[in-house]
């Protein structure tokens, strides 16, 4: 077992982990931090997206130990101080961004990178930055509706591909 | 996955010291090997991870020639290799944004999966890999399929790559994975054209001489008219066949010349 400590949220964490243990499973399993969902455990699907040191990765595809002495935002860590939503989560649910939610974490955390390196993506760039995270259930419209609007930009009326 | 003991060295030389000995592996980014491990295609007993040494990570150019750490993400490499397009594009198309974060162009080297960019990359523009004991052409670096020149134990510091005049990255994916179904890298020298292809044959990454020869006497589109691509020697699966992928290597090259700058 090695023993790790990161900043979790904002607060510092310390665990033993072993080697094998995934920062995925160690934050939902030892931190009891369950928002990061793992679908498919095989980096294909981005619910499971998180933030290290303020950049975008797949939890399930990187080992615990790897995450030692980083910065870590996971979907807990988008909410206001006051425990209302975020903006980004907001706009979620203002747009109807989800359907069954399983993907949620990941698309806001896959929002919340790409409006940090893009404030106004326009539509083909939001999708584009989408192509690592799958939802089954909304056809991606209203997603990508929401990110639009979370970016504070007009939300146009979003033509099917 | 099974378990195994996980090093985190601070320089290069504790990294080889590491690695030295039975059933020692690299860690680049891990977008392969993880996925690869949890399906228990691949069992290291120590995992040395590569991740955050600096002398192996960033982007320079100096003299006509970019070079970068081995241990520098695809992400990276998009952001910072502006003075090579070409490579600072193909870069910016592999995987996912999640992906580019964390896996690294001397990770995707020295595995060399047959679908991969960086290989045609590397060798389309004659570059150097740069190990822990020497350095290597690009040339005889790819040995076929997951194979290169590395020894065990044997780390990719840093590649160099010759700045061409112009360049161009064209993948066709595979719609599932989102790796090339064929990519074609096409890079234009003072001295000659080079192309590389990825993704087509069952040898892994290739150079297409009789297009290099034409390109490098007219450099465009029309120049390949006359050639064709043999179906022999390239892969065939539910995505295409081998006939399909020789004919997209001669029509992705032609997109490749037509877009390079």
């Amino acid at each position: 077992m090695t023993r790790v400590a990161m900043t979790v949220n904002g607060k510092a964490v310390t665990g033993e982990v072993e080697g094998r243990t995934l920062l995925s499973s160690f934050l939902r399993e030892d931190l009891h931090l369950t928002g990061t969902h793992v679908g498919c455990d095989t980096s294909q699907c981005g619910a499971c997206v998180v933030h290290v040191n303020g950049q975008a990765v797949k939890a399930c595809t990187m080992f615990a130990a790897e995450a030692e002495g980083a910065d870590v935002t996971t979907i807990e860590g988008m909410a206001n101080a006051d425990g209302s939503l975020g903006t980004i989560q907001q706009a979620f649910q203002d747009f109807h961004g989800l359907q069954c939610g399983f993907c949620t974490p990941g698309m806001v955390m896959s929002a919340a990178a790409l409006l940090k390196e893009n404030p106004t993506p326009t539509e083909a760039e939001v999708r584009a930055y989408l192509e690592g995270n799958i939802c089954r259930c909304t056809g991606y419209h209203n997603i990508v509706k929401a990110i639009l609007a979370a970016s504070g930009q007009s939300v146009p009326a979003v033509a099917a591909e | 996955m099974h378990n195994f003991e996980f090093v985190k060295p601070s320089s290069v030389a504790d990294a080889v010291s590491a690695l030295a000995g039975e059933g020692a592996q690299a860690l680049g980014g891990g977008q392969t090997l993880l996925p690869t491990m949890k399906q228990r295609l691949a069992a290291p007993e120590k995992l040395v991870s590569l991740s955050g040494l600096a002398e192996m990570t960033g982007v320079s150019s100096a003299g006509g020639v970019m070079t970068i750490g081995g241990a520098t993400t695809h992400a990276s490499v998009a952001a910072d290799a502006g003075a090579y397009p070409g490579l600072a594009g193909l870069a910016a198309h592999i995987g996912d944004p999640a992906v580019r974060n964390r896996g690294t162009i001397g990770g995707s080297l020295a595995n060399n999966d047959p679908s991969a960019c960086y290989p045609a990359a590397a060798l389309g523009s004659g570059a150097t890999i740069v190990t822990n004991t020497r350095e290597i052409a690009a040339d005889d670096f790819f040995q076929g399929l997951f194979s290169t020149a590395l020894d065990e134990g044997e780390i990719i510091t840093a590649v160099k790559f010759p700045i061409p005049q112009a360049s161009n990255y064209q993948k066709f994916v595979q719609p599932a994975s989102r790796f090339a179904l064929v990519g074609v890298f096409v890079a234009r020298y003072a001295d000659g054209v080079r192309v590389a292809v990825t993704g087509a044959s069952e040898e892994g990454v290739h150079r297409w001489s009789a297009a290099e020869a034409a390109l490098s006497a007219n450099f465009s589109a029309a120049a390949l008219d006359g050639l064709s691509v043999a179906a022999d020697g390239m892969i065939a699966d539910l995505h295409g066949t081998a006939a399909y992928r020789a004919h997209l290597v001669k029509v992705m090259t032609g997109r490749a010349v037509a877009a390079a700058s």
